[in-house]
């Protein structure tokens, strides 16, 4: 089953790997995929479409690359879900999320995500975010 | 609990004690870090007798009001500012007016209250300063003590050690569900891909706990006479292999000489691979690298150049940071930890006294200088 058919993919990561997996995870579910490997190629690829849900590394070339993307793109297309996902996670200390008010202010994404996620989860997540539109 | 200075200042009584017994029971408290204000009231009737108390004695807030008889409010801001105090200043005012703001305002004010307030108006502004005096406190704090900077280095050594771990995990799923089908073959590259990581995150570690042993101070310094022309020829058959699978020459001018000097082996090795391996994995195919040694009158230097990819001045200046790597369409295929030269540079300058330098034109390649003082150590 392919619930996402012709539905079309924004992502964005400077891991190679991550940015492979990604596709190949997002193609099973039916997604078409456009994928960048830096903030500005992701710039340009917010500027010229109109994907149906964007998944943004949160550091790429800047620390904070995922929150500028996802800014961006919330200006161009308020209602297309925005997910980032990061390796940095709370055991360091460095706690993002979108459980406060003031966070939300801030942070423009629809869904704040670790990396490393189950297949399974990363597809939950997912359908959450898209469930109305379906 | 903290408790704080505040010093009202006021030339109406009815004010001063108005606002002593609306903020004299009130705390202030923050849930994320378990802890609470109270708040020290000291009535003050001038200007002049405020500037007197501020120099003797310690205060946190100020609650000021404009219209005063003498030196008036602003003046007594500009006194505030000018001392570089570690305190807040609040305006508390009924002649608000745009200039006086601005010139306020400039001069560091936090806060303007109108007159007149009402007591919640007047808690919640105090609530807002105390907050910001906190935190501006705590910032200060964090970054002269250089929690700051291990803050930043641990979230970003995890992003380093986690991005690959889960690559691979990624890879190694798609691999147990035979997405791709029951040929082997068709997994090579992700297989491929999961060793380029393993050998990443390898060389991270590495570099971490020499990182390590020199910031613990603990790394012992064996100091003797080594010869350093050696040395190279080590970290130039170290990275052979790769040098070979690149077409790249690695040449050591002092080939047949010695070159003696005093140190610990063991940190010229790091400096020396260091230096080599970003020659050749920055080189382009069939590229040359050359180790030049020269003895000058205090010092030697050693210098080794490539014909690689160079660096922009922007890269130069990033360069030798902490997990910085230079990211572009040239280095985006070649692996490294970010750390290497960071490490290199901290064993140069705190153990020997040293210095590092680089030169580099874009497309041509760059020479990294490492000038050592003849006699770092005294045997």
């Amino acid at each position: 089953m392919e619930p996402f058919k012709n539905k079309l993919a924004l992502i964005a990561d400077d891991d190679i790997d991550i940015l492979t997996l990604e596709t190949i995870q997002l193609k099973k579910m039916g997604f078409n995929v456009i994928s960048a490997e830096t903030q500005k190629e992701a710039e340009e690829l917010i500027d010229t479409n109109k994907p149906d849900i964007a998944i943004f590394d949160l550091m790429m070339d800047n620390r904070d690359s995922g929150f500028i993307l996802s800014y961006k793109m919330k200006k161009m297309y308020p209602e297309v879900p925005v997910i980032i996902v990061t390796a940095v996670t709370a055991d360091t200390g460095m706690i993002f999320g979108l459980d406060s008010d003031s966070e939300r202010t801030w942070i423009k994404a629809d869904k704040y995500l670790e990396k490393g996620l189950r297949p399974e989860q990363f597809e939950e997540e997912i359908s959450q975010l898209l469930r109305p539109q379906l | 609990m903290a408790t704080l200075n505040v010093l009202i200042v006021d030339d109406e009584p009815g004010i001063r004690s108005g606002i002593v017994r609306i903020l004299q029971n009130y705390t202030v408290d923050f849930p994320f870090l378990e802890e609470e204000f109270d708040f020290n009231l000291i009535e003050i009737g001038s200007g002049e007798d405020a500037v007197e108390y501020i120099d003797s004695k310690p205060v946190d807030i100020v609650l000021l009001d404009n219209k005063l008889p003498g030196m008036d409010g602003i003046e007594v801001l500009e006194y505030i500012n000018k001392k570089e105090m570690d305190c807040s200043v609040m305006m508390i005012t009924s002649y608000a007016s745009l200039d006086l703001a601005i010139k306020a305002t400039n001069n560091g004010a936090y806060n303007f209250v109108p007159k007149p307030f009402t007591p919640a108006e007047l808690k919640t502004a105090l609530e807002g300063i105390t907050k910001n005096l906190y935190l501006r406190r705590m910032t200060k704090e964090l970054n002269t003590s250089g929690k700051q900077i291990r803050f930043q280095f641990l979230s970003v050594l995890s992003h380093e050690l986690k991005s690959p771990i889960n690559a691979i995990e990624g890879y190694l799923n798609i691999m147990k569900d035979k997405q791709l089908g029951d040929n082997i073959d068709d997994y090579m590259t992700m297989i491929d891909r999961s060793g380029e990581r393993i050998r990443g995150m390898r060389s991270l570690i590495m570099d971490m706990l020499d990182l390590t042993r020199l910031e613990s101070g603990k790394k012992s310094r064996e100091v003797t006479k080594i010869d350093l022309v050696e040395i190279m020829k080590i970290s130039r058959d170290t990275m052979l292999p790769m040098a070979i699978q690149k077409g790249v020459k690695i040449t050591i001018d002092a080939e047949s000489k010695e070159f003696p000097y005093l140190a610990d082996r063991q940190d010229m090795e790091i400096i020396f691979n260091n230096l080599v391996s970003n020659a050749v994995k920055y080189n382009k195919d069939n590229g040359t690298v050359k180790c030049v040694f020269r003895e000058n009158d205090n010092s030697i230097t050693i210098s080794v150049s490539d014909t690689g990819i160079g660096l922009s001045q922007e890269d130069i200046s990033k360069l030798f940071q902490e997990f910085v790597r230079i990211k572009n369409e040239k280095t985006k295929a070649i692996s490294g930890s970010g750390l290497g030269l960071s490490i290199m540079k901290k064993i140069v300058e705190e153990s020997y006294h040293g210095t590092v330098s680089v030169e580099s034109v874009p497309d041509q390649g760059s020479t990294f200088f490492i000038e050592l003082p003849k006699l770092a150590f005294k045997v």
